[in-house]
């Protein structure tokens, strides 16, 4: 049974935007789900690198330089490599969530590395000197001083990724790009312009909701150095 | 008070520190940063570290809660030999106040100075109580134990810094240079603060600074450092001020020696002339008489009751029947027992009849302060 047939996507009708609203709202959930799968998983990955290049400083330039190196891969040629090369096939999201969990590396571990740093030395010397050991100082202290950098890392991976996705329309998946793609190829500029006005309005939400959670998690920044 | 398995409990009788041949040296250093320093301080007391920028003072006190280890020779708290305890729990029992607070900024002032008590497992009322008691004890106002340091001013940062180090109400406190960041105004009111609370908590207090003027004020004991932490000397400032053990202590204390004794010394610990000083009832020529045979040109008047009312000039008395005719000019250093003798001098060389009159609480004429009585004060 393959998941082509198994799930068939809903597709536009006619040439507005009337009985489309739905279609619209199918691909913006697909579109959100494939970026938080990609943002976790990035995260899941970036969070031990980051980890391990600000313990050991002597390994961060090479953590560093082959994510750099990764996110200078050809975004299609990426997607081809996974899913012919990897065997994580094209019919499916998979080799996409992979691909742009992988671009969201470099931000992610270097925002994450350079907030740990900028933890003031006053600060971890107080921390150790009352008897944290360094475990507890770093998930008690370091960590959440590291939140802002973290989270203004998550923005700008977050925003990248929404408008990657699309790329998938290509293999006609990614979400809200299947919109353009298809409404290119049958020339129905509606779907286009539905497609890219939903995925620039996820990004706007998106981006607003990470901010949000900022605000909740770090009460002690002052308002107006929110970045 | 404290009851939790640390050093903080060690027994009070126990809690002084003792350096015994202590030395550090850095990895590729040529020479040691602290070479073989025996120092003990004494339960109770606080004894200021200083010495000229490499003279391994921040060394030294780091390596008492072993935030750097020693290369050679043994620090002993509470009798403990300290490498013979787990440092985190070593570090718990020892508070510690460093430059700038170090405060966590994510954390509320309540937080900051319940840091140790919950690292110790304390249970919540208690912390709230022991928070509540600290903010008194430094004079913070509760209203602020919720905010975040960010919103505080330097000074109460530095007052939080000092209640978090003294939450588990360790019998020892390391504070390195605690006071160089803020502005001179600020810091004297801290100062001034330190001596209050020490007086309260007695606690064995190891104080960093490159200061010596700080360390005059606060120490009970001064221990003056060289380059390569060899201890040049070590006795109380006063001691210390009067009998420099060499050429190096005597230029660290500064060309201003004298000066800096009177600073430790009070108008109570002098001795006073009488003066020329008559009562307003007294003739002009009893003020004449009076004047003459003490070698002023202006008299002192007090009133029926000893209280001082100012100085006459020799030239006014002409013409007049008795000084209380006249008005007397006040006296611009007027002084009492615990004025320091620095403060006397100040006024007596600002003043046009260049001495301090020291009068008692209720304003009764004592007797007054000449610079040679400071001078004979300062050679004895």
């Amino acid at each position: 049974m393959s998941p082509v047939l198994a799930a068939r996507p809903p597709s536009w009708s006619g040439f507005g935007f009337d009985g489309n609203w739905d279609v619209v709202w199918h691909y913006t959930v697909v579109h959100l789900r494939i970026t938080s799968l990609a943002l976790l998983l990035g995260a899941a990955v970036a969070f031990p690198l980051g980890l391990a290049g600000h313990r050991w400083r002597r390994s961060y330039p090479a953590i560093l330089g082959v994510t750099s190196v990764l996110y200078t891969i050809p975004s299609l040629s990426l997607l081809v490599l996974l899913g012919l090369g990897f065997g994580l096939g094209l019919l499916n999201d998979t080799p996409l969530i992979v691909a742009l969990a992988i671009y969201t590396l470099a931000i992610l571990v270097r925002n994450l590395v350079e907030g740990l740093r900028a933890v003031p030395d006053s600060v971890k010397d107080a921390a150790t000197g009352v008897g944290y050991t360094p475990l507890r100082s770093l998930l008690a202290i370091e960590l959440p001083l590291a939140v802002p950098a973290i989270i203004a890392g998550l923005r700008v991976a977050a925003v990248s990724t929404i408008s990657l996705v699309s790329i998938g329309g290509v293999l006609g998946r990614g979400g809200l790009g299947f919109l353009f793609f298809e409404g290119y190829r049958r020339n129905r500029t509606s779907e286009i312009i539905a497609g890219i006005a939903a995925s620039i309005l996820l990004a706007v939400v998106v981006d607003i909701a990470l901010i949000l959670t900022r605000r909740v998690l770090t009460p002690w920044t002052p308002a107006r150095a929110a970045r | 008070m404290t009851t939790a398995a640390t050093p903080a409990d060690a027994p009070a009788e126990n809690a002084a520190i003792r350096l015994e041949r202590l030395t550090k040296t850095y990895p590729g250093a040529s020479r040691p940063a602290v070479s073989g320093l025996d120092l003990t301080m004494p339960r109770g007391e606080l004894v200021a570290l200083v010495g000229p920028s490499g003279c391994g003072k921040t060394t030294t006190l780091k390596m008492i809660n072993r935030l750097i280890e020693p290369t050679g020779g043994t620090v002993w708290v509470g009798g403990v030999d300290i490498r013979t305890l787990p440092t985190h729990e070593l570090r718990r029992g020892i508070g510690y106040v460093i430059q700038q607070a170090g405060l966590f900024p994510h954390r509320t002032v309540g937080d900051n100075i319940a840091t140790v008590p919950k690292l110790l497992g304390w249970d919540r009322q208690r912390i709230k109580a022991r928070v509540d008691e600290l903010a008194d004890l430094l004079r913070l106002d509760r209203g602020l134990l919720g905010r975040y340091p960010a919103a505080l001013s330097g000074g109460q940062q530095q007052r939080v810094g000092v209640a978090r180090a003294l939450a588990a109400d360790p019998p020892v406190l390391l504070m390195d240079e605690p006071y160089s960041a803020v502005d001179p105004i600020v810091r004297a009111q801290l100062q001034d603060e330190l001596v209050r609370l020490q007086h309260e908590v007695h606690k064995t207090i190891v104080f960093v600074t490159h200061d010596i003027d700080e360390a005059i004020k606060l120490a009970d004991r001064i221990a003056i450092l060289n380059i390569g932490g060899i201890l040049e000397q070590v006795d109380s400032p006063a001691e210390m001020l009067r009998a420099p053990r060499n050429d190096f202590v005597a230029d660290f204390l500064g060309d201003d020696r004298g000066i800096k004794r009177l600073s430790l010394m009070t108008v109570g610990d002098a001795s006073l002339s009488k003066g020329p000083v008559v009562a307003e009832s007294a003739s002009a020529d009893d003020a004449q008489s009076t004047m003459a045979k003490l070698g002023y040109d202006w008299v002192a008047v007090c009133d029926g009751e000893d209280r001082l009312r100012g100085w006459i000039g020799a030239a006014e008395l002409d013409g007049v029947a008795t000084v209380g005719e006249l008005t007397p000019e006040p006296f611009r250093a007027v002084v009492t027992a615990d004025t320091t003798l620095k403060a006397a001098l100040d006024g007596i060389v600002t003043s046009r009849t260049r001495v301090a009159m020291a009068v008692d609480a209720d304003g009764r004429y004592l007797g007054m302060l000449t610079v040679d009585d400071l001078a004979e004060g300062i050679v004895a």
